[in-house]
């Protein structure tokens, strides 16, 4: 956990009163919706097509349970009892009065929570990977680097007012579980050949209704100089980015126009001519800043503890181990996965008595740490194997062990028409038929690795030009009808999926998601080759095949 | 931005106003008698497009009441009941569509 100092709290504290001035400016008429909008924004409120909506960042994935108890407590004092937790690691409510909303924020201030920049055209919530710090063959924790980022963007006065909203994502394993490469800029934590930390920088990443992979602009860039290579690309993107036209203003248009090599001898020399400059860091911050992190007081365990030993004798234990709990770097410890997908349920929602329960399970057996995944799922990062069993028992009293992570129904999806204003057709409803498709958890074993992306429109929320089978929501004469694709993936080989013919209806939507499915099983090599790499090898072709034939 | 008065004002049948109440974002109807409701029975219905300008620029004009006016489609049943004209209506009315009954 990284512990805020002074500063942060002095700065967190102020934003609350300055934007509990601006509400009740604004309910009292003395501002505009014109010109408290931006403000608002700026705060993460947005308005939606039934009430406010409060987003609220993660940084980097990591609560403390204090915190989600706080988070807690605000879905049950001021919304309705429940929080969305989003691809991008922020937790979003839906129900928020605004006159109840500085009241809210002084509230999650007191546990070094806020709710700055998580809209707006500025510099987003830094994302990295849920398993930082934790990870075995992660290069080192890349926490600290998305603090100093966090830091370094938080109200910098050249990042306020972009072009576009601008988000930056940090891995340091090889496998990406960041999704770095649809970020505006990618950070890939390596050692160049002299066993330096630096940064391979990837940029103009991006989905929405342009989607782009993001590309390699330097392969090395000294950690000493993250904050002055990265000040360099936003300089250039706040020169060149256009304004003129809100569908060309992310950094993947300007990336796109210009070409990767004209875009990035443009940062270089704005970098070169930037020089030692009070961004280059000197290590002592770089220490300062992981100093203020704090790690478990690991015990000395063994691999195989005999609880676990016993517990195994338990096919349901067994089966929510094998999907559920990863390796950790520790020996005798595990990353326990929480999936917030339920069969039938809204993927990534959280109740507040779960909230609760997940806060005290975290004090008692992972140092009262959480973390929050792009994929909408909760994870422990330092559970005791020798607790698995009794943790499994209590997960599964609060609906928190469907063995599904990373299978056909761990699906992610934006909130969609049931909540948003931009969106053009529901997303919810589809991911909660097609959990109830594939309710069986030995099929979906079967099944393999299968990521569905639902998007309930093109700004592309829930992700879905990347999952192995994305599901676009678009409404044609007052009708919802879904785009499907298949063929994406999010992590270090990411791809954008490839449509596979003309959108289908609301009613017909999991019927076609189980003929991809079973056209899929047909036609893989063997039981282990995942659906993107079947993809892969054979087109779309077979699957177009398969799914229009009858339709 | 580009004020909704500003904009082409087209309906091709039975309309109305609807907005957000701005101190906790409810959905709120314009009314016949110059006000707000949060039931759609009470939205005041309009015909022509010159009606709709109308009621859109009394409904824009309180800003310190509503959020975000704009003219909707709705559907008038037999007997005069009023209905959402479009499923995003439907459901700014009616409430999510989805079952939120996680287990806890």
């Amino acid at each position: 956990m990284y512990a805020y100092d002074e500063l942060d709290r002095t700065l967190i504290n102020e934003r609350v009163e300055e934007f509990r001035d601006q509400v009740r400016r604004r309910l009292s008429g003395e501002l505009t919706e014109d010109e408290f909008k931006m403000l608002r924004l700026q705060n993460g409120v947005y308005l939606q097509l039934h009430a406010y909506m409060f987003r609220i960042a993660i940084p980097y994935g990591t609560l403390s349970s204090k915190q989600l108890r706080r988070l807690a407590h605000v879905a049950r004092r001021y919304d309705r009892g429940y929080g969305h937790f989003t691809t991008r690691q922020n937790i979003q409510f839906n129900w928020i009065k605004l006159a109840e909303l500085p009241d809210a924020l002084a509230d999650l201030a007191e546990v070094g929570i806020h709710s700055m920049q998580t809209s707006g055209n500025n510099t987003r919530n830094v994302t990295s990977d849920q398993w930082a710090g934790v990870a075995p063959g992660e290069i080192e924790d890349p926490r600290i680097w998305s603090e100093l980022l966090r830091q370094f963007t938080t109200l910098h006065p050249e990042f306020s007012f972009l072009p576009r909203k601008f988000k930056f994502a940090i891995t340091a394993c090889a496998h990406d579980r960041a999704a770095i490469k649809i970020h505006d800029i990618g950070l890939r934590l390596h050692k160049n050949a002299q066993g330096e930390t630096g940064f391979e920088v990837l940029v103009g990443g991006g989905l929405g209704r342009t989607p782009f992979i993001a590309k390699t602009i330097k392969p090395f860039v000294h950690g000493r100089d993250l904050l002055s290579y990265v000040e360099a690309i936003l300089r250039v993107y706040n020169q060149y980015g256009r304004r003129d036209n809100i569908y060309k203003a992310r950094i993947k248009i300007l990336v796109h126009e210009l070409g990767i090599e004209k875009f990035a001898s443009e940062v270089e020399g704005e970098w070169r001519a930037m020089g030692d400059s009070a961004l280059t860091l000197d290590d002592t911050v770089i220490e300062e800043i992981r100093s203020r992190f704090s790690y478990p007081r690991y015990e000395k365990l063994p691999h195989m503890p005999e609880e676990l030993r016993l517990a195994a004798r338990d096919p349901l234990f067994e089966r929510w181990r094998r999907n559920s709990v990863s390796t950790h770097k520790m020996q005798g410890y595990a990353i326990v996965t929480l999936s917030l997908k339920p069969v039938g349920g809204p993927p990534g929602d959280a109740s507040a008595d779960q909230m609760d329960a997940i806060a005290e399970l975290a004090d008692k057996y992972s140092f009262g740490e959480i973390r929050v995944g792009h994929e909408q799922n909760l994870a422990l990062p330092h559970v005791a194997k020798r607790d698995l069993p009794a943790l499994w028992k209590a997960l599964d009293k609060i609906g928190l062990a469907t063995p599904n992570v990373n299978l056909v129904s761990d699906i992610i999806a934006c909130p969609g028409l049931d909540y948003c204003s931009l969106a053009n057709a529901r997303s919810i409803p589809i991911a909660q038929e097609l959990t109830r498709r594939f309710a069986n958890h030995d099929t979906a074993g079967l099944i393999g690795r299968l990521h569905i992306n639902i998007s309930g429109c093109i700004n592309a929320c829930g992700h879905h030009h990347v999952g192995h089978i994305g599901i676009l929501g678009v409404e044609k004469n007052g009708e919802e009808f879904y785009q499907i694709t298949i063929g994406g993936r999010a992590d270090e080989n990411a791809e954008l999926g490839a449509l596979i013919g003309p959108a289908v209806p609301y009613r017909e939507v999991a019927d076609v998601v189980e003929d991809i499915v079973e056209a899929y099983l047909a036609l893989r090599e063997r039981p282990d080759e995942l659906f993107v790499d079947t993809v892969k090898r054979l087109g779309v072709e077979p699957f177009r095949e398969r799914v229009y034939a009858t339709r | 931005m580009t004020s909704p008065l500003e904009q082409k004002i087209r309906i091709t049948g039975p309309s109305m106003v609807t907005a957000n109440r701005t101190f906790d974002g409810a959905v709120i109807y314009r009314t016949a008698s110059k006000g707000w409701s949060t039931s759609l029975s009470d939205a005041a219905v309009v015909r022509t497009a010159e009606q709709a300008r109308s009621l859109l620029a009394e409904s824009v004009a309180d800003d310190l009441g509503a959020v975000g006016a704009y003219i909707a489609p709705v559907e008038i049943r037999d007997g005069g009941e009023i209905n959402p004209g479009n499923l995003r209506e439907y459901i700014r009315s009616r409430g999510i569509t989805i079952d939120l009954s996680v287990p806890a």
